[in-house]
């Protein structure tokens, strides 16, 4: 689609939206916003937003999987309330990785099944860190001693665990 | 953040360990679960309710990357003074691109991450949160992501 064509479509579908500026299918964007609240639970979950869009259930089984493999979703599942589950301990672990190393040990820190996200992020004079690994536990000691373990594997002492004492929003990405 | 943890049977732990990284994309996923676990849809239905409404299912539905779809996104923190977190909290949390936003036990006490379509746009609501604010901030974009798996076990 021509970026002529790609403004018109976002402007017809969604005034009041910012703008993605992918080179995505007008109707995958619709498609997204129908169901990004959380489809229903029933036998055709689909049904609606394939209705919405004149389309069958079929083609939006297909879109989905084409965007998963497009990387334009990275999955579709569950969000999970994990303060619900138990999950209360969530520790984000701030460490003090040096530049020449952060490849080894950022695929190392990856490795470990309670950590959830891990990411190499700009380090400055004010906050001296340049790794980030989230790690969810049911106590602070639980994310401690695995803290603990990664520091062993890496070879990495300065390091901190920063809990989180209150969930102020949580709402997951939406176009 | 203490709380009572919601009691699960098996079912409901083989339905929870399912849907986060093994929902079937299909037309009738449901049904194609109940297959997967060995009950009827009828069951998967009924449990997935009361599981979403225990709070333990947020809801199931695209987890959208941002850089895949063209945006950019970051992770911040502001320096809040701590009889003023509600106030910054209502400041960042005004803002639909803020995905996540959480007091933590640090100097640099309130973090929250921000999905955009445009840097321009990233840029902007990061100033103004500061500027609303009036507090240090520390912008932290990803160099490098290593992971991203979000899977609870139970």
């Amino acid at each position: 689609m021509s970026e002529e064509n790609v403004q018109k479509a976002y402007k017809s579908d969604s005034e009041q939206k910012h703008v993605w500026n992918a080179e995505m299918d007008a109707t995958d964007e619709k498609l997204i916003r129908l169901i990004q609240d959380g489809i229903e639970f029933t036998h055709s979950p689909f049904s609606k937003a394939a209705a919405e869009l004149g389309i069958s259930e079929d083609e939006v089984v297909a879109r989905l999987k084409n965007l998963i493999s497009e990387k334009k979703v990275r999955r579709f599942g569950a969000s999970i309330g994990h303060l619900a589950l138990g999950f209360t301990a969530n520790g984000m672990g701030v460490w003090d990785v040096p530049e020449d190393k952060i490849d080894e040990i950022g695929k190392v820190m990856a490795t470990f099944n309670e950590v959830s996200h891990c990411y190499n992020r700009p380090r400055s004079e004010e906050w001296p860190y340049s790794m980030y690994t989230m790690i969810h536990g049911r106590t602070p000691e639980e994310c401690e001693a695995v803290a603990k373990r990664i520091s062993e594997a890496v070879g990495i002492s300065e390091y901190k665990l920063v809990f989180s004492e209150k969930e102020l929003k949580k709402k997951g990405v939406r176009i | 953040m203490n709380r009572k943890t919601v009691e699960l049977d098996e079912i409901d732990r083989k339905l929870i360990n399912l849907i986060q990284l093994s929902f079937p994309v299909s037309t009738h996923p449901f049904l194609d679960i109940a297959n997967e676990i060995g009950t009827t849809e009828e069951v998967v239905l009924s449990k997935l309710s009361r599981l979403k409404n225990e709070g333990i299912i947020r809801r199931i539905g695209p987890i959208i990357n941002t850089r895949g779809i063209g945006g950019t996104n970051t992770l911040a923190a502001v320096k809040v003074p701590s009889d003023q977190i509600d106030k910054a909290a209502a400041v960042i949390n005004k803002y639909d691109e803020v995905s996540h936003n959480y007091l933590r036990n640090e100097e640099f006490n309130v973090w929250f991450t921000v999905s955009a379509p445009t840097q321009a746009r990233l840029d902007q609501i990061l100033n103004e949160i500061q500027t609303e604010l009036n507090c240090p901030l520390l912008d932290l974009p990803t160099i490098k992501q290593f992971k991203i798996q979000v899977n609870f076990h139970v």
